[in-house]
């Protein structure tokens, strides 16, 4: 059981590309249709707790299910399966990378791919954008964030922090409006 | 080695704990402790996320190896991943042993209301300034500082953005490729 946990988030981590959120329809397919470990509910449950924890969503989700399945152990097992695809082929790019940086050719083409990366991170920050909420807090928080970083004021950890907080006081203050509302 | 193989585990223990909803939100912090730390240029860092984001796997885990990597070898690969997927480990494990409805609870909802709009908006940030900084690039030539305008790498974004707001689901791969080619065209032939 603990290798087939190991085996199954092994290739659920090989077979991947693009981060968590393609990991997602993988891990559905092994886990709820074929192995039947979880059911639907609790899948979408999985995913959603995920999603609100702190952590890479892959890392996450292999931790919960394996946890379900096998406690503590098989969290570990599932975990350690979905990252060592990553370890091992990483280790082996980034070996060959450093031999082969240094080569004009290589360095023409990295040009133009440091702007695809920017693409890639100012579209996924438009895809996130999306999922929000709109309102006049979450459209303020959004510029906040920018503004802070982009001027260098406050380190990434305080303006998540900030973030936060004020999250959790409007939160607390539309309870209290509610229940004003009913008394 | 030993303090260095440290200080990697907690780096990214902390950014880790300050991840919430997949790889990207990671990359501003990542940012932040590895400029901050000198363990990389910039360039060297965005040149790092292209090829994390185009091998498989989690780009948490990849680029986490790929920076260990590069500090201090396998053992350093070793200590930087183990360190970004430890507070996931721990707090899962601990949610799924006390609460069940964690992500039902308001606390948790207020939270993540606050900080998911200012996650979105330190990514942006990050993305803009990587667009930023290789447009313009700053050349220093005995004390005097040039700023020089690129336009061929605008010529490289108006193309490849383009294509992405065409074709929304074009695959990360796919983009890497592409401005990869357009980057050996524009700056190795003409």
């Amino acid at each position: 059981m603990y290798f087939t946990l190991f085996w199954t988030f092994f290739k659920i981590g090989l077979f991947t590309f693009g981060g968590g959120y393609a990991m997602i329809p993988f891990i559905h397919s092994y886990t709820v249709d074929k192995y039947k470990w979880i059911n639907e509910k609790e899948f979408m449950d999985i995913i959603a707790i995920s999603e609100s924890t702190p952590g890479p969503i892959a890392i996450n989700s292999a931790t919960y299910i394996g946890h379900k399945i096998k406690g503590i152990r098989g969290s570990i097992f599932a975990t350690v399966g979905v990252m060592l695809p990553s370890i091992i082929i990483i280790i082996l790019i980034a070996a060959f990378f450093m031999q082969y940086k240094e080569n004009p050719h290589v360095e023409f083409a990295f040009k133009g791919i440091r702007i695809g990366v920017a693409i890639l991170i100012i579209n996924a920050s438009i895809r996130m954008f999306r999922k929000l909420d709109k309102n006049i807090l979450s459209y303020s928080l959004i510029t906040l964030g920018f503004l802070l970083l982009l001027f260098d004021v406050l380190s990434v950890i305080y303006v998540i922090i900030i973030g936060a907080l004020v999250g959790i006081l409007t939160q607390i203050l539309k309870k209290q409006r509610g229940e004003e509302d009913v008394s | 080695m030993l303090v260095n193989l440290f200080e990697l585990f907690i780096t990214f223990f902390k950014i880790g704990i300050f991840t919430f909803g997949g790889g990207y939100a990671m990359i501003p912090l990542i940012t932040e402790e590895v400029l901050n730390k000198g363990w990389l240029e910039k360039d060297q860092l965005i040149d790092f996320i292209a090829i994390a984001e185009s091998t498989p796997g989690a780009f948490a885990v990849n680029i986490s190896t790929f920076i260990g990597y590069n500090q201090e070898s396998i053992l350093g690969a070793l200590f930087a991943t183990i360190g970004v997927a430890m507070p996931s480990l721990i707090i899962i494990i601990v949610i799924a042993k006390l609460f069940h409805k964690f992500s039902e609870n308001k606390y948790v909802i207020g939270f993540l209301n606050g900080a998911k709009p200012v996650i979105v908006g330190v990514i942006f940030s990050v993305g803009i300034d990587f667009l930023l900084s290789s447009v313009f690039k700053i050349k220093e030539i005995t004390h005097i500082r040039e700023i020089i305008f690129d336009w061929k790498t605008i010529l490289i974004f108006v193309i490849v953005f383009s294509l992405t707001r065409i074709k929304e689901r074009l695959h990360p791969i796919l983009i890497v490729l592409i401005s990869g080619l357009l980057g050996y065209i524009l700056f190795g032939i003409f």
